[in-house]
């Protein structure tokens, strides 16, 4: 018989959770409740006895202290509404996971397969609201009926009893496998794609329908008991292998472009063209200092750190998912991005993460396109999410940051990277490199598959209904993994496998036939896999996403320690096959063959897409205002634009200094909140060597053209690594596209213009990175970020994220944005240009114009490298980047965040083109600092920034006043250092 | 393992903190070792073995049923396999022994609702207090004042007035179970740190510093023999001047101060058990 139990806060007690609901209540749908009360509700539904549950409820789920429980009765009735919110049949319930293993400590003894525990939350909703408003809340801020139930009750129908529902997942029939003739017309070809949701073009389908036909595959087909027709199993699994996501088609097609003079060039594969060319070239150049190790072929780049340990990095997008989920999505995407660099090489262990979102407004108040969440709600849950992910990990989110864009209302970003350190050898054979081989077991460790995440997010949500499981959404849960990487890094250290790589996009069919690569094929049996519930199809199991899953190779000499160590640790290990030499992907299922496939074809058969890409440049009208009359109110009003503000708020809550080794925190300065460049860590304990961590994103540019959208972003990335102390002698970036669908067809005409910016960005990316000598070391794309339904198209900004990563010698010569002392002479470094072209102020007064800011490379390397020179010496007492709200922006916030006043004359900024004191204050130009330097080591610093374009402008004060002298000598700003932080810090307060 | 003082670190099943926790423990001269909690109940290693015990930080099951709830359970019905000896049994000894434990965050969670802390009567079993989510409502990590009660037996703060160290939690607001549980905590010393505004530098209930509303201020609490001791903030994340917040500005020792909590028990060992 199932018990509910419901565990409420005693009386007198705050309900501080309650009250958030409350407030979000209030301040997200304007509802004015009177207050909330939540109860936590368990569902057990096991074989025990009131007393034992007596003892569970009194026990482990709840706090003698502060909360009281009832047993198969309401714990409270004081409400107007009540809602109770729980999970689909079939999602993850990570705390009733864990409520089960408390029940069988407690109770010595293990319960049954399918004994579960359910959980669930009531909110009782004191206050003067009707069903409309009562609906409102469940569905718009407590559920997500993606992966929800809920159900409202009002006072007046409200029974006074408990009704008990068990989420169970009912499986409906025999695992089946179906065999599809493949010689049918065209356009049916076409509609079993669309309706299994391949998404496999008829190139593509015709290629498969020809292997098919092939006598020497049917030959061989029917020795291992198939025929000439293809299995659900293999068509999804080379669905999955040929997807975009794995194969990434638009980066390796061929591309017919045309550039704004008609001439027209064929680029066969960007990826190739620019990205790869570039790296070879930088790492041809260096010579013997190169510090690539591994570079595009794994899940994550490897490079040196030092001799005993390297680096490895990635950063990955979580888009869809987040946009229908956000907390769920965002979870599932830094702790699926965790998994990158685990499963790199040997496996490393994740030190740092980095998260960049990107958003509308968190105050849009037009009305809701169908089917899309409100920004706000985005952003708490993205927000949400990711801490979970990231804390309970215990890596630390040590930088990141959040961009504003209306079009980001179509789909958010979120950008999760996650950084790892490894030893450079690992039982005498370099860690970057693994390789399974034939005889080796498949060995699939951590989490269970069930039906999450089959598909990823191409589901409509009309296939869900109760009893079906959700098959969109997976949720992550941080614990499992973080057990199971606690075993793994053991074995790993114990040389226990040969190759590890992790289950992501396409789960087992992905890690298992890449991995089979290395050895030259594999041997599967799904039916050896562990499930969440029964009543999966073979298909299922194979592509399924479920998390915090692992596939190894694992010799047989290891394989009996292995499985010991793992259940000694309570890691779920099991073993699903062998890899071979055979040729082939091999699948089966119940000793049956469901899935058998040349290696070659199923890695390679994939045909080139051809794609047509046009450069227009756009013209915008140039706007014609006057100059404001106060310009203190204007940097007030800059201060606080979305993209320019304070996120400490969001910041506070991810630890970023867990595992002991933060330098430079995401927030520093005299009060520990003014904002930082970029993040410097001490990976390993006993060592003074320090990894710098930043990020360059500046979508707003690439409205005028996303060559240079492109090398601002990357010149932000590397200049914030620059103004902490990293060096260009020991950087690399990551690239990471996240465009709006390029391909023309009847939904997206403009798709060769749209490509023409992707391959204006590449472009740019081997320009730059080949002028700067940052290598690129692994990167990402997520093509289609669009939102289409109805006749309503929202487009995002194409926005290219560059994150890099680097080493400083000795972290004690590490550099802060903030002031340090009165009387320090003020310096801008770099020159300033008419380029206002998408910026900040330029769009605070509704336009846009057309001078974008360009990077001059040769200048700005020289410059950078100078101000490492200066920062190796000790010279710079603070060093901020200027970017978005140029040097006003910077000027301001490098003040409020030392405490100290600044006075500067804007006659001794180095300028070109500019006549204006609200353009010179405003302007973008890249590759410039401010930097404050002591009177006494002023001679030497100038003496190492000789050539380059450098000016003192002033000199930090020793009150709270911030003066600024413009170009006709008149004062122009002059205010008080906290009104310029009031205004920066208040747009996001509370709101979180 | 020589014979000097040995150190053991617990983790496993979410715990975080462990590598900076041990690494704490050597700086101040101690051999460490990090156990996972799966060693002590294969019955591979025993407490008895080591000399100071660390809970650290981290997210015990997730926090799942509650902060360090569903660890709390395990430690008190978990029992050694083979010997069959329940894992509480080796606790309790090991306070009878006279060694010390410290719990950090997560772990001094642990050890309050395990009842370790603040075992008001000598009764090692009973929770009479709790740590509860923030008023705030929030996970927050933030640098916090502490003012260390001078006059308290805890054996980690001896020779310490004000620390500063970082909070990182959702649930640390320090609950008493009543007004005399409260009293006797406070009569006998054992609320051993308290946060403090930073320009009255006395406690304070105002947030930001204090940071979860914790009654009275409370920060950390030590048991009668003060030899137990658990704290919310971290002190094992200010072992340098680069810990600090603010190092590129304020002029520091090169060592941070929550290091001399290690260096304490440290001594306390030397002095009386070795």
């Amino acid at each position: 018989m199932p018990f509910r139990v419901e565990v409420g806060f005693k009386e007198g007690i705050r309900d501080a959770q309650g009250e958030k609901i409350a407030k979000k209540i209030r301040n997200f749908l304007g509802i004015d409740v009177k207050g909330v009360k939540s109860i936590f509700v368990y569902t057990i539904d096991a074989d025990l006895t009131e007393e034992e549950v007596e003892r569970i409820a009194s026990g482990p789920f709840s706090d003698p202290i502060i909360q009281r429980f009832s047993i198969n009765e309401p714990l409270e009735g004081d409400f107007d509404f009540l809602i109770e919110v729980g999970f689909r049949p079939g999602v993850t319930d990570n705390v009733g996971r864990t409520a089960k293993e408390a029940i069988e400590c407690l109770l010595g003894k293990r319960l049954k397969e399918e004994e579960k525990v359910y959980t669930s939350i009531l909110y009782l909703i004191k206050g003067d609201l009707n069903e409309k408003d009562a609906e409102r809340i469940a569905k718009d801020l407590l559920a997500n009926t993606l992966i929800n139930r809920y159900y409202i009750i009002s006072r007046k129908d409200w029974d006074g009893k408990v009704s008990i529902h068990l989420p169970k997942v009912k499986s409906i029939r025999e695992p089946q496998v179906l065999k599809i003739d493949l010689n049918i017309p065209d356009d049916e070809l076409l509609k079993l794609s669309k309706d299994r949701l391949l998404a496999l073009n008829l190139k593509e389908m015709k290629t498969i329908q020809r292997y098919f036909n092939d006598k020497r595959v049917i030959e061989e087909r029917k020795e291992v008991g198939l025929d000439e027709r293809i299995t659900d199993v293999e068509i999804e699994a080379i669905a999955q292998t040929w997807s975009e996501h794995c194969k990434h088609k638009i980066f390796n097609g061929i591309i017919h472009y045309t550039d704004e003079n008609g001439k027209e060039t064929i680029i066969n594969s960007l990826f190739d063209t620019y990205i790869r060319r570039a790296t070879e070239e930088i790492r041809r150049k260096k010579g013997k200092d190169d510090f690539c190790l591994s570079v595009f072929s794994d899940n994550a780049g490897v490079i040196k750190f030092n001799d005993d340990f390297n680096l490895v990095f990635k950063v990955e997008t979580h888009n869809s998912p987040s946009a229908l989920d956000p907390y769920g999505g965002a979870l599932t995407g830094i702790v699926g991005v965790n998994r990158d660099p685990f499963g790199t090489g040997k496996g490393a262990k994740l030190i740092f993460n980095t998260d960049i979102f990107c958003f509308a407004s968190p105050f849009y108040n037009r009305p809701l396109p169908p089917r899309l969440l409100h920004p706000r709600r985005i952003f708490y849950g993205v927000r949400e999410g990711v801490e979970h992910g990231g804390n309970k990990s215990g890596i630390p989110t040590v930088n990141g940051c959040i961009v504003f864009d209306e079009r980001y209302l179509g789909k958010p970003l979120v950008y999760c990277g996650t950084g790892g350190i490894m030893p450079s050898k690992i039982s005498g054979e370099p860690s970057h490199i693994k390789r399974a081989r034939p005889g080796d077991y498949i060995v699939m460790t951590g989490g269970r598959i069930g039906k999450d995440g089959i598909h990823g997010a191409t589901f409509s949500s009309e296939e869900l209904h109760e009893g079906s499981p959700t098959a969109a959404v997976q949720i992550g849960d941080p614990i499992t993994q973080k057990k199971m990487f606690d075993f793994l890094l053991i074995a790993r250290d114990r040389g226990w496998y040969n190759s590890i790589t992790d289950n992501g996009a396409g789960g087992l069919s992905c890690s298992v036939g890449e991995m089979a690569r290395e050895s030259g094929g594999a041997e599967l049996h799904l039916d050896r896999a562990p499930l969440k519930y029964a009543g999966l199809d073979p298909w299922e199991i194979l592509v399924s996403e479920s998390q915090e899953r692992m596939t190894l190779s694992v010799p047989k000499e290891h394989i009996d320690k292995f499985l010991e160590l793992a259940e000694k640790m309570d890691v779920e290990a099991t073993v699903l096959g062998r890899f071979t030499d055979s040729g082939k992907f091999h699948v089966l299922y119940k000793g049956k063959t469901v899935l058998y496939l040349d290696m070659e074809f199923f890695h390679n058969g994939v045909p080139k897409r051809e794609m047509i890409a046009k450069w227009d440049p756009p013209r915008y009208e140039e706007p014609d205002f006057p100059p404001p009359d106060d310009l203190t109110e204007t940097l007030k009003i800059m201060l606080g634009r979305l993209n320019i503000c304070s996120k400490e708020e969001v910041v506070r809550q991810y630890d970023h200094e867990v595992q002991g080794g933060s330098v430079i925190k995401p927030l520093v300065g005299i009060s520990n909140d003014g904002p930082s460049d970029a993040a410097v860590i001490r990976p390993i304990l006993e060592s003074h060597e320090g990894v710098v961590v930043s990020n360059g994103i500046c979508p707003r540019y690439g409205d005028i053209d996303t060559y240079h959208m492109t090398a601002c972003a990357l010149d932000e990335a590397i200049r914030n690594a620059i103004s902490v102390g990293g060096t260009l002698r020991h950087l690399a970036v990551l690239d990471n596209f996240c465009w709006c669908d390029p391909i023309l067809s009847e939904k997206t005409p403009d798709g060769p213009y749209k490509l023409a910016k992707l391959v204006r960005a590449n472009q740019a990316l081997y320009d730059y990175t080949t002028a700067y000598g940052v290598p690129c070391i692994s990167g990402k794309d997520s093509m289609k970020n669009d939102y289409h339904i109805g006749n309503i198209k929202i487009s995002i900004p194409p926005t290219i994220l560059f994150s890099a990563i680097g080493k400083i010698e000795d972290v004690r010569k590490a550099v802060t944005m903030d002031v340090k002392r009165p009387g320090d002479l003020v310096y801008v470094l770099g020159m300033t240009y008419n380029e206002l072209g998408a910026s900040e102020y330029f769009l605070q007064n509704g336009a846009i114009g057309n001078n974008v800011p360009k990077v001059r490379a040769k200048a700005a390397k020289r410059l950078y490298e100078a101000l490492n020179t200066a920062i190796e010496n000790r010279l710079i007492a603070s060093c901020h980047d200027i970017s978005d709200g140029g040097l006003g922006v910077c000027l301001a916030e490098k003040a409020f965040s030392g405490g100290l006043g600044i006075e500067v004359d804007l006659r001794y900024v180095p300028k070109d083109g500019i006549d204006r004191d609200d353009y010179l204050l405003f302007s973008e130009s890249q590759s410039r600092f401010l930097v404050t330097v002591h009177p006494k080591d002023k001679d030497a610093f100038e003496e190492i920034m000789k050539g380059c374009i450098f000016s003192q402008i002033g000199k930090v004060r020793d009150d709270r006043t911030f003066k600024v002298i413009g170009l006709n000598g008149d004062v122009i700003i002059l205010t008080d250092i906290y009104e310029l932080k009031e205004a920066w810090q208040r747009t996001l307060r509370g709101l979180f | 393992m020589g014979k000097g003082v040995r150190s053991i670190v617990i983790s496993g099943y979410g715990t975080n903190c462990e590598v900076e926790m041990a690494y704490a423990c050597k700086l101040a001269g101690a051999d460490v070792e990090i156990v996972h909690i799966s060693e002590l109940i294969y019955g591979e290693k025993r407490l008895d073995d080591y000399h100071f015990l660390n809970f650290p930080g981290g997210f015990l099951d997730g926090d799942d049923l509650g902060a360090a709830k569903a660890a709390a359970n395990r430690w008190r019905y978990a029992r050694v396999k083979n010997t069959g000896e329940p894992l509480f049994e080796q606790l309790l000894r090991f306070i009878n022994d006279g060694k010390p434990i410290l719990g950090v965050c997560n772990g001094f969670q642990l050890m309050v609702k395990l009842g370790l802390l603040p075992a008001l009567n000598g009764n090692y079993n009973e929770q009479v207090a709790t740590l509860s989510y923030n008023d705030s409502g929030r996970f927050e990590d933030r640098w916090v004042y502490l003012k260390v009660d001078k006059e308290s037996p805890c054996i980690f703060t001896k020779g310490l007035d004000t620390i500063y160290l970082p909070v990182r939690h959702a649930e640390g607001k320090f609950i008493p179970k009543d007004e005399p549980t409260l009293n006797l905590i406070e009569e006998r010393h054992l609320a051993v740190l308290k946060y403090i505004h930073n320009e009255t530098k006395e406690p304070t209930m105002e947030y930001p510093f204090n940071p979860n509303g914790s009654t009275a201020a409370i920060a950390g609490i030590c048991d009668p023999t003060g030899r137990l001791f658990g704290l919310m903030p971290h002190p094992e994340v200010y072992l340098f001047f680069t810990h600090h917040p603010r190092w590129t500005r304020e002029d520091l020792p090169a060592e941070g101060l929550g290091l001399a909590v290690f260096y304490n028990a440290i001594e306390y060992i030397k002095e009386n058990l070795l």
